[in-house]
């Protein structure tokens, strides 16, 4: 790095055609050089805003114009290619009254927490075990990571062979611990590990490598400290590492969070054909599931706009809570 | 989510006071130094096989018959029926234009969003403007947008203009994504030196001139692997193609959501080599690639 940074600085600026003080210094100038000097500030000033501005550009017209827009129809009676018509709350109305929408609320949160949970705690321990000195460590970074190279539906359809109830591997493994007879498509919780299996495999090393990441910047002295103190393994991971790297922890969770509030590939294709019903007994329909059923099987946008807006505003609940627990924490510990 | 942005800037200058620009290329393990002994090395083992093993099988099942894979024992050896298999994947789907669309896609999408990414990110790293911390903000904030909230009328926008079933419907939206302008900003306040851009123009240099010859060079290296993240996600998109595009064209995702959905008995082995085809490209990348695109998680990752 600090050779090519060299390379530049001794290459390029040098080459550019003024000498420093002809610009700078007291130089009375002609006026075009006046001029020059003006276009020059006014380079700087606007630049930066042009450099930004392709992301907010692409985001107004992308990102937060359709946003508003959703919410704009959530408040709507309208069919794709039919114009609008206001019927007030009466789309959240009806969601409150109907029993798929809180299942479909109920499947994601469940399937929410058993994605989420186990795959932070698994990325945790990782994390910690790559960060040990090593032989190879390289080959175990990428081979944690590599789940992340493949796709919701390449992987869904390897675990759907995987979980298959009536010649799937799972089956047969637990088959030598006497509980090889789980239906993983037909009954509810067993569909919903399944499913939450793929996630977790998917995210897993990711996550870790992002911890490592985390736990790297973390002082060494600190360690020291704790070892003199007598402190083992075990404490100074509970009592150091996690603590030190307690934001990154805290991103994740919501990374995680968001994902998860978002599960749509995995249980559409785990269903196969009646995959958006979310099995046969709606058992792991998820709110976009549920979303799409209603915007494009049932074609009422408007109904499917306030889905997504719900799903908004429990993201913005669960950021509220977080934010409260990590304040509530950061108190605790800051003393 | 407010806790999310304020820590997520406010961890940029103390990570970039810290001498360690080498953090980017090989990670020093300052943290902890002791060695790893037999129990590390045997989980790490036992986590490896976890992850490599539906790899592994993918191949295998892959290779076999429909009626190898669902007579109990499954096969755990590869067996001599790939071609057979590529070949009626082939008869089922597009495959081939199903390849050479996400290409595209994901070529397009990776090269506007390390360009784009770049400037903006050069931008908030290293240049001062009014209102630098608030926009950085709300870039930050808008990761956790969730793509359900804008499909509705992205959706109507695209059939409005005839546009469903067309790859630039995909392409168009995710041009330029938050995740690559916060990651080039993390690359740049660390790596490019303020008095690089500083001397720069002193010299005169007008600010394209300093884009071109001291940002670019220097962000090389993150913008490979910056490009590569996106190119791996694009080409994984699901959510999105699978509601703008159809089976008369489609992305390889879309594509295995059909083979795997069918109204026709569904050949396993065949589902399973479709799964194989559109992850293989991928996996070859990441053999190649891999330690790269490792350091470029860690590197955009967010530090304490």
């Amino acid at each position: 790095m600090a050779t090519s940074v060299r390379a530049t600085s001794d290459g390029t600026p040098g080459s550019s055609r003024n000498a420093p003080n002809s610009q700078h210094g007291g130089d009375p100038g002609p006026p075009r050089a006046n001029w020059r000097v003006r276009l020059f500030r006014l380079d700087t000033k606007a630049s930066p805003y042009v450099y930004i501005a392709p992301f907010f550009l692409c985001f107004a017209a992308f990102g937060l114009f359709p946003l508003i827009y959703t919410g704009w129809l959530s408040f709507h009676e309208v069919q794709l290619g039919t114009h609008a018509t206001w019927v007030g709350a009466r789309n959240y109305k009806e969601l409150w009254d109907n029993t798929f929408f809180w299942g479909a609320l109920r499947n994601t949160f469940t399937m929410g927490v058993i994605s989420t949970v186990p795959q932070l705690l698994f990325a945790l321990g990782l994390a910690h075990l790559l960060n040990y000195k090593m032989r190879a460590r390289g080959f175990f970074r990428v081979a944690i990571l590599a789940p992340y190279a493949t796709s919701i539906a390449a992987a869904t359809l390897v675990f759907i062979q995987i979980f298959n109830p009536d010649y799937g591997m799972m089956n047969q493994v637990l088959g030598h611990f006497g509980a090889g007879h789980i239906q993983w498509n037909n009954s509810k919780w067993p569909a919903q590990i399944a499913i939450s299996t793929i996630v977790t495999w998917r995210w897993t090393g990711y996550n870790a490598l992002i911890y490592l990441a985390a736990m790297q910047a973390v002082p060494g002295d600190l360690y020291e400290a704790a070892s003199l103190d007598g402190a083992s393994r075990w404490r100074q991971f509970i009592s150091v590492t996690i603590p030190s790297i307690r934001p990154t922890i805290f991103f994740t969770i919501i990374v995680s969070t968001i994902g998860a509030t978002q599960l749509f590939g995995e249980p559409l294709m785990f269903g196969g054909s009646i995959g958006y019903s979310g099995g046969s007994d709606h058992q792991y329909q998820t709110l976009s599931l549920y979303m799409y059923d209603k915007g494009w099987q049932t074609g009422e946008l408007g109904q499917a706009s306030a889905v997504a807006w719900v799903m908004l505003l429990i993201l913005l609940l669960i950021g509220a809570v977080q934010m409260l627990v990590a304040r509530a924490n950061r108190r605790k510990l800051g003393g | 989510m407010a806790e999310l942005t304020q820590s997520i800037p406010a961890s940029g200058p103390r990570q970039s006071a810290a001498p360690k620009a080498s953090r980017w290329k090989r990670s020093t393990g300052a943290g902890r130094t002791q060695s790893a002994g037999p129990v590390t090395y045997i989980l790490l083992i036992i986590a490896t096989l976890f992850s490599l093993f539906p790899l592994y099988w993918t191949v295998v099942a892959a290779s076999r018959t429909d009626t190898e894979l669902i007579t109990p024992p499954t096969p755990l050896l590869p067996g001599s029926h790939l071609i057979d298999n590529l070949k009626i994947v082939w008869s089922e789907v597009d495959m081939t234009k199903a390849l050479i669309n996400s290409t595209i896609v994901a070529a397009c999408v990776a090269v506007s969003t390390v360009l784009f990414a770049t400037l903006a990110g050069f931008a908030f790293a290293k240049l001062q403007f009014r209102g630098r911390n608030a926009l950085l903000t709300i870039v930050v904030t808008t990761m956790t947008i969730p793509p359900q909230l804008t499909v509705i009328p992205l959706y109507q926008i695209v059939s409005n203009i005839g546009w469903v079933g067309h790859i630039q419907s995909v392409i168009l939206p995710s041009l330029v994504a938050a995740f690559g302008v916060f990651f080039m900003r993390q690359f740049l306040s660390e790596a490019l030196p303020v008095e690089l851009v500083e001397a720069a123009r002193v010299d005169g240099a007008h600010s394209l001139r300093i884009i071109w010859h001291v940002v670019f060079p220097i962000a090389r290296p993150a913008m490979a692997v910056l490009g590569m993240l996106v190119f791996v996600q694009s080409w994984n998109d699901f959510f999105w193609p699978f509601i703008a595009l159809n089976q008369q064209n489609p992305t390889v995702q879309v594509a295995l959501q059909g083979l795997g959905s069918g109204d026709h008995t569904i050949n396993h082995a065949v589902v399973v080599c479709g799964a194989l085809v559109a992850t293989l490209p991928l996996l070859l990348v990441f053999m190649v690639l891999g330690k790269q695109i490792v350091g470029g998680i860690t590197a955009g990752a967010v530090k304490s």
